[in-house]
């Protein structure tokens, strides 16, 4: 229960139709993608820095928690509210500020939804590359937090690549800037970078300057399905070996393109094993050449059939078979944990081999697609929970996962964080002393534990 | 006992819903509002908790539950299919059935339930509406005033027809011998607002020398109290629905209204074994028309020289069945149509039953997402398969002070038939 004279404050910051204590309110900002659920106490809607400023200033005082909300798309839980208090919903900053074509630059607002900003920025030619699956609805404020990836990361990176500066409020309420407009800056510690992905502990992030690139003249998209996942990971190796980076190159194993088969009336031949959906953009003759290379580089590696797309709609069509395995997947099982490790991209076949080992010796089915460009693997433990047992031989395969990835020189997670659903792993990656260090630096800048506490760092690990 | 399923048969389709967030990008009332108790994922929530007694069924929780349009955007779009339409009309249902009907659906119900009531205060509505109607210059974009309760001042209204559509012809009209005979639900917007729909399509029956028994005792559809939560009134309008069609022979029932075809077709099902063969019977008038071959018959026609450039509005209730491709099929043969397609015709034109009636400014904002595509389209006419869309869609473009005019693509088939022998 939040104290009246708290939700007084509050409404005097931000206007009282932007603050609720109401239970159905509550409810509805008590979950995000992982589908646990904790309840606040109070959600408010700030419109600007200032009143974040305001809001943060009390809540230090008050020592009242405070968690960073955007569209709440999380798969990690790192907007959840863990112990009660305040969730700050972004949503109603949501202007472009500003786009600025000399120097190729643009400026916005944290709730600012990702496929909004790229299609404003493509409009004038330019170019924001990062592409989570969840672009059409995640916010540009919790991209940078939580350092979102997507496939076209191969070729262009992920957000931090993009950052140039931020405009951030301090657990203490400050308002401060770091980095700028400018493509290089190297006065002081470089803030911007530590605080892209870290998961709104930190900071609330307020404005975002993003750096842009001129738009690709135009794209290309095949599909190559392979007869072992063998021959699509040498693929990829080959591919890049050759000195052609896609800007895509997403793979699906056989258990995935079987869900996919009998989903969906898309024509997968049976003798399909894996697949690579592989994109490159660029000048257009240039993409017929690498697409032409890319076939012959291929070729010796087990391929059974190889589609390229020819227009926009053969294209659509490719992508459909990626776009199908999300939904697909629950004809396996009804409940899904979903795992995006990341290993070197050599790595992957062993990997998936390694997981393949998994499943069957606990007998769980394991589904496994991702963006084999960068070696992110999204490893999908299907299980129905209302089975007994079944969650315990998710958690012990989960376990083992992670532990193989490590050993293969990977790391938990490729772009989801670590919010609370994988802070009991931390150290299993990280060494005691890396860890005590971020902590430093945690208690450091937010020392009343105020800011999105009990993520990252279970309370009790050292 | 209602018939309809209760909020609790749908504890299975809420537990379906992973949280993922998607359909923030789809649902047209969170476009508008952001706010999360207003999109499916937290409508679900909010349906959730309610059947867990972790939520009231206060206020809040009704006014939550009103702002959906029953677009089915959502899911359409889910990965995962969660039906929050028809979780939400469960939730509605609920709150009727705990809380008794609102104002607005007890007049829904009371009015919609009997015919006569509505065919005598449509004659009211004609006199009152022509008075104020006439004043205003077509396409001027005025805002009309009009103090009729829950209809707002500034919304544009199509005029009331004359004499209502099923009182001009008589309950059958033969068609050729050996051609197919359908059975037409006209609906309530086609029989008193948009008559000229219906006769759209009689001429084009009457060209492809097909059949038609328009059943005089036939009523609403019934989709308007649903979407108000009045199942009782529901069960009772497909009870005479069920009279009206079931004796005709006629294989097909037509209809020309999207929200009469998708309210009958999903609606009644699982009202009673005469519902499920009443709503099986149902198909679109475009549907039939593709699959008896007009569009080909209509390319065959002579290209005429005047042209219009038209679009076409997808109404939810029929891409939500995937009935897309056969109007456009229809427009792009016609003979005197150049087709172009808009930005966002797969959009909610924002109507959504009573949401409009609620919400009439969320809703105009909603609307007013597709003047931008409508005019840049540069199309004369907008066509649309749905005479609430159409009516939704000239209250948009009359706010936008647009040129343009919403027509039936029956319209415009007729407009080009060639004068038939008759
Ligand atoms: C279907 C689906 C597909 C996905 N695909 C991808 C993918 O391909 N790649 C990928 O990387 N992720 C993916 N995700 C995960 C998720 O979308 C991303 O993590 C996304 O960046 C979260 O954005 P959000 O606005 O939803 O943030 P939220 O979930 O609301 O918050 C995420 C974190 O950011 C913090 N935060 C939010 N806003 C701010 C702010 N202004 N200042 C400081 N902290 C803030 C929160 O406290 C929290 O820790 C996917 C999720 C779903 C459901
Ligand atoms: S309704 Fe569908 S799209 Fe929306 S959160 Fe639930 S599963 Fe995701
Ligand atoms: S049916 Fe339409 S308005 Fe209702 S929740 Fe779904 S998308 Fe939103």
């Amino acid at each position: 229960m939040i104290e009246p004279r708290i939700l007084r404050i509050l409404k005097d910051i931000v206007g009282k139709e932007n603050v609720s204590a109401d239970r159905a309110d509550l409810i509805c900002y008590s979950y995000d993608a992982t589908q646990q659920q904790f309840l606040p106490d109070v959600v408010v809607h700030p419109g600007s820095a200032h009143e974040i400023s305001l809001i943060l200033k009390m809540a230090n005082s008050e020592k009242i928690p405070v968690f960073p909300r955007g569209a709440g798309s999380g798969f990690t839980g790192g907007s959840l509210p863990i112990s009660g208090g305040i969730v700050l919903v972004t949503r109603r900053m949501e202007q472009i500020l500003r786009i600025d074509e000399d120097n190729l630059v643009a400026v916005v607002e944290p709730g600012v939804v990702t496929e909004v900003l790229q299609q404003a920025v493509e409009k004038v030619g330019l170019f924001y590359p990062p592409d989570p699956a969840s672009l059409k609805f995640s916010t540009l404020g919790g991209n940078v937090a939580e350092c979102a990836g997507g496939p076209r990361c191969v070729k262009y990176g992920v957000t931090k690549d993009y950052i140039l500066g931020l405009e951030v409020v301090t657990p203490q309420g400050d308002i401060i800037k770091t980095g700028g407009e400018t493509m290089k800056g190297v006065v002081g510690y470089d803030l911007t970078k530590l605080m892209v992905g870290s998961e709104g502990t930190l900071g609330i992030i307020t404005k975002i300057i993003i750096k842009l690139l001129p738009l690709p003249e135009a794209k290309k998209t095949m599909l190559v399905l392979f007869d072992s996942i063998d021959g699509a990971a040498k693929g990829v190796s080959a591919i890049i070996r050759g000195k052609i980076i896609p800007t895509t190159l997403e793979f699906m194993d056989a258990t995935t393109i079987d869900c996919v088969r009998k989903a969906t009336n898309l024509d997968l031949p049976a003798a399909a094993k894996a697949l690579l959906i592989i994109e490159v953009d660029g000048d257009a003759d240039l993409i017929e050449r690498q697409a032409a290379r890319i076939q012959e580089i291929v070729a010796p590696l087990g391929v059974v059939a190889t589609r390229i797309a020819a227009t926009a709609a053969e294209s659509d069509e490719i992508w459909k078979v990626r776009r199908s395995v999300s939904a697909s997947l629950r004809k396996v099982n009804p409940d899904k944990f979903n795992e995006d490790i990341c290993v070197p991209r050599s790595k992957v076949p062993e990997m998936i081999r390694t997981i393949e080992g998994i499943a069957a010796r606990h007998q769980v089915p394991i589904v496994n697609f991702g963006h084999a460009g960068d070696g992110n693997i999204h490893v999908n433990v299907m299980i129905d929970r209302a089975v007994s047992g079944e969650m315990e031989k998710a958690e012990m395969a989960i376990e083992e996962i992670f532990g193989a990835t490590l050993k293969l020189g990977g790391t938990m997670s490729g772009e989801h964080g670590v919010g609370i659903t994988k802070a009991p792993y931390i150290p299993m990656e990280l060494d005691p002393a890396a860890v005590a260090y971020m902590k430093t630096i945690k208690a450091a800048l937010d020392p009343n534990n105020i800011l999105n506490p009990g993520k990252i760092f279970l309370a009790d690990q050292n | 006992m209602s018939k309809h399923k209760k909020l609790k048969d749908y504890e299975e389709q809420i537990k379906q819903c992973v949280k993922c967030g998607a359909c923030q990008a789809h649902c047209p009332v969170f476009g508008e509002e952001k706010k999360e108790s207003v999109v499916a994922r937290g409508k679900i929530a909010l349906a959730d908790a309610l059947l867990k007694d972790d939520v009231e069924l206060d206020e809040r929780f009704m006014a939550d539950m009103s702002k959906c349009l029953l677009c089915g955007s959502c899911f359409d779009k889910c990965p995962n299919l969660v039906p929050t339409d028809e979780i939400v009309m469960a939730a509605r249902r609920e709150i009727a059935a705990r809380k008794g009907l609102t104002t607005l659906g007890k007049g829904i119900g009371t009015v919609l339930g009997h015919p006569a009531l509505m065919d005598f205060l449509v004659k009211g509505g004609k006199t009152f509406s022509s008075l104020l109607f006439k004043k205003v210059p077509e396409g001027s974009g005025l805002r009309l005033r009009f103090p009729v309760p829950y209809i707002a001042s500034d919304r544009t209204l199509p005029e009331i027809s004359e004499i209502p559509f099923r009182q001009r012809h008589p309950a059958f009209i033969p068609g050729e011998e050996g051609k197919p005979t359908v059975a037409f639900f006209t609906g309530c917007m086609i029989n008193y607002a948009y008559a000229e729909i219906g006769e759209a399509l009689l001429a084009i029956l009457k060209f492809m020398g097909i059949g038609v028994h328009i059943p005089s005792g036939q009523g609403c559809c019934g989709l308007p109290a649903l979407s108000a939560g009045d199942g009782k009134t529901v069960e009772e309008l497909a009870e005479r629905n069920l009279e009206a069609f079931a004796p005709i022979a006629a294989e097909r029932i037509v209809t020309a209204c999207a929200s009469c075809n998708h309210g009958i077709d999903k609606l009644y099902q699982g009202l009673g074994p005469g519902h499920d063969a009443l709503a099986e019977r149902v198909e679109d008038i475009l549907v039939f028309l593709v699959k008896e071959g007009l569009p080909e018959k209509l390319a065959a026609l002579p290209k005429q020289e005047k042209r219009t450039r038209v679009t076409y509005h997808d109404p939810c209730h029929l891409r939500t069945q995937g009935i897309t491709k056969e109007p456009r099929a229809l427009l792009k043969a016609l003979p005197s149509v150049d087709f172009v397609e808009m930005e966002g015709a797969d959009r909610c034109c924002g109507l959504g039953g009573t949401y409009s009636v609620y919400h009439y400014q969320t809703s105009k904002k909603i609307g007013g997402r597709k003047a931008t595509g409508i005019e840049k389209s540069g199309a004369e006419l907008v066509a649309s398969a749905c005479p609430g869309c159409m009516m939704q869609l000239q209250d948009t473009i009359n706010h936008a002070g647009l040129p343009q005019r919403t027509i039936h693509v029956l319209q415009l088939i007729a407009r080009d038939l060639p004068p038939y022998a008759g």
